[in-house]
């Protein structure tokens, strides 16, 4: 009887046994490492804005509070993006001719909004309150990363549940004082035993139930 | 079966079941686009359709590894010609039992957060959750199913391939043949690895339908919850699975005039094990009744009060009906050898067994526990169209399977001609064992 196939079939054959096991492997891998990786989140990757806004030149530069342009973070799920009136109260002085900033005097004649492209977006189930983040103590730069080095604005985390999670589940090092929420890089979190009480009376670690969040 | 040219009755069978297929596509496509608020449930009916086919699939698929991994290793040689089409149609049943609870998940392309794997989300599936053993369950017995079926036709295929006529079909069957050469280390090897997959399935035939009926066990609904649900679900399986199978081969048998291969013995064998746990079944519905007394909850006493007079009556007095009353025709050595009588009482458990889901699943929840929740369930053509698009995919691929692989598994029969001639000539004369005797001399 005449041979189907060539001899070398016999190493493909052996070869394809060990090979699907190692192809589906690695594929996992890849997806894997796709779907956690920074360019698939978009973290450390600067987008585009209408106006090129520097938080480094405002924040580290001339001393602004986060609060002077994210008016509701204290208090309200939002933390707020400024109005053109804010950045006017000074560049109706400053700057007033700069070439960079036409686009928020133009929106300032015409009364309608910049249009900012959201950096840290959450999807539209999810609830993230920031008030009550704010009001436990914790620090900005724990979730948006250092401000005020960012020439433009980037995202520092994930977003992923994973990222929240992984914080809810161990916040020791998290949660500080109140006063130090907006602290910068130059003054680092240091958490105390009375912090760590905090926690407890927080309850931060029940937080991750499904429910707290989808709603 | 295997040679050229396409019977009629083959062309006009596959064009039915095949058109029905093509309506399940459609309904399941309306389903993706819509969601399943196309389908009759509501709350609190909120399994319906879904789940009642699921668990009437699942247990067909059961008749085929007890067919062949448990009476393997119990050496009975009977279960040789059925083997095979019971265990494709064990793998036929399981893959359109399969679309039942993907499909009712709504979100079917979410289907693989059910397993557990390194994820964004850090969390886990709920391993506390009867779903989740399904998914394990099920997957484990699709797959075992599908290695044994496959493991015991490599040496057919190697048959197939040296015999096929047209090169492409050579090469086709060359390729799943593995290199079969027929020599005595094969089949050394070949007879290990069946009996360690027959190991390996036996335990399923228990733990699939077991699972099944953790589902509804270890729920607090009354009807459900019930310590028995397990037992009573794996001898249904068995049931349903075995008549499904006398189903398949009585006309089987006819149109391919098999009647030498699977023979009065077969269908008498297989209407012993139906009376067997048909008796279970009805054994269980009994304990269901009795449960509903004796635990003196008034939640249990008016389920069971409410199958029996409700608003699904007819359809538990019909279950009764089919599942304990026909099959007492089995006691009866006429009926079960009698082709038939028998295909029309497999006819009539299929759809009791059918029934007994629909039972379990509809009465126990449209009456919940507060009467301002208290709702009818009606399936919608949505459902009916799902259903018997189901029953159209497995005729499908049963009717492609019979044409392109052997039905009856070709070594096993000439084993069994060479054992039964050996045994033969040791006790009589030669002459009366023909090549195609085995079965007929039994």
């Amino acid at each position: 009887m005449a041979q189907i196939f060539h001899p070398l079939t016999n190493v493909v054959s052996r070869a394809t046994i060990f090979g699907a096991l190692l192809m589906a492997a690695g594929a996992l891998w890849l997806i894997y490492m796709i779907t956690t990786s920074d360019y698939a989140n978009q973290v450390s990757v600067v987008r585009a804005q209408p106006v090129d806004f520097s938080h480094e030149h405002h924040v580290s530069g001339l001393g602004l509070d986060c609060r002077y342009c994210h008016l509701s973070v204290e208090n309200s799920a939002f933390a707020g993006v400024p109005a053109t009136e804010i950045c006017m109260n000074c560049h109706s002085q400053i700057w007033s001719d700069s070439p960079k900033l036409a686009p928020v005097r133009e929106s300032f004649r015409t009364g309608m909004p910049l249009k900012w492209t959201r950096v840290n977006d959450l999807p539209d189930f999810v609830h993230f309150h920031h008030g009550i983040h704010i009001q436990k103590g914790i620090q900005c730069r724990t979730c948006h990363g250092d401000m005020e080095k960012m020439p433009l604005t980037w995202k520092a985390g994930t977003l992923h549940m994973r990222w929240c999670l992984d914080c809810h589940r161990s916040p020791e090092d998290h949660v500080g004082p109140r006063s130090a929420v907006f602290a910068n890089s130059a003054n680092p979190l240091v958490s105390t035993a009375e912090d760590f009480a905090e926690i407890e009376k927080y309850q931060v670690r029940k937080q991750t139930n499904c429910s707290a969040c989808h709603y | 079966m295997l040679t050229k040219g396409l019977p009629r009755g083959w062309i006009f069978g596959f064009a039915i079941s095949f058109a029905l297929t093509m309506m399940l596509t459609w309904s399941l496509v309306y389903l993706l686009v819509k969601g399943t608020g196309i389908w009759g449930i509501n709350i609190p009916i909120g399994w319906g359709f879904a789940i009642i086919n699921f668990v009437w699939w699942i247990g067909i698929g059961h008749a085929g590894t007890l067919i062949s991994a448990v009476l393997l290793l119990f050496r009975q040689d009977w279960r040789t010609s059925i083997n095979r089409f019971a265990e494709a149609m064990t793998l036929f049943a399981v893959a359109c039992a399969g679309i039942f609870p993907l499909m009712h998940m709504g979100r079917p392309w979410l289907a693989y957060w059910m397993v557990p794997y390194p994820n964004t989300m850090a969390i886990w599936p709920q391993f506390r959750s009867a779903l989740v053993w399904d998914v394990f369950a099920v997957s484990t017995y699709a797959s075992v199913s599908l290695l044994f079926w496959y493991v015991g036709l490599v040496p057919d295929l190697a048959t197939l391939r040296d015999r096929a006529q047209n090169k492409y079909s050579k090469f086709a069957f060359g390729v799943f043949a593995l290199g079969w050469r027929n020599s005595a280390r094969h089949w050394h090897r070949y007879h290990r690895a069946y009996l360690l997959l027959a190991a390996l399935a036996t335990p399923l035939v228990v733990s699939v339908h077991t699972i099944v009926g953790f589902d509804f066990a270890t729920s607090l609904i009354p009807g459900w919850h019930n310590t028995m649900f397990p037992p009573y679900f794996v001898a249904g399986a068995v049931f349903s699975g075995f008549a499904m199978v006398a189903t398949l081969s009585i006309p089987l048998r006819y149109i391919y005039n098999l009647q030498d291969f699977i023979t009065e013995r077969h269908l008498d064998n297989m209407g012993k094990v139906m009376l067997a746990t048909g008796l279970m079944v009805a054994y269980g519905y009994v304990m269901e009744g009795f449960y509903a007394w004796y635990s003196a909850n008034e939640y249990e006493t008016y389920m069971q009060v409410n199958r029996m007079v409700g608003p699904y009556a007819p359809a538990y007095w019909a279950l009764i009906f089919c599942n304990i009353i026909v099959p007492q025709l089995l006691w009866s050595h006429k009926c079960r050898t009698t082709p038939w009588i028998l295909f029309l009482i497999t006819l009539v458990i299929s759809v009791g067994m059918w029934l007994e889901r629909f039972v379990i699943v509809v009465t126990s929840l449209h009456r919940d526990f507060l009467p301002s929740s208290w709702d009818m369930y009606y399936p919608t053509a949505w459902d009916w169209m799902t259903y018997i698009g189901t029953i159209g995919l497995f005729f499908a691929l049963l009717f492609i399977f019979i044409r392109i692989l052997p039905m009856i598994s070709l070594f096993e029969m000439r084993e069994l001609v060479e054992q039964t001639t050996k045994a033969a000539e040791a006790v009589q004369s030669p002459e009366n064992a023909g090549p195609d005797s085995p079965a007929r001399r039994k």
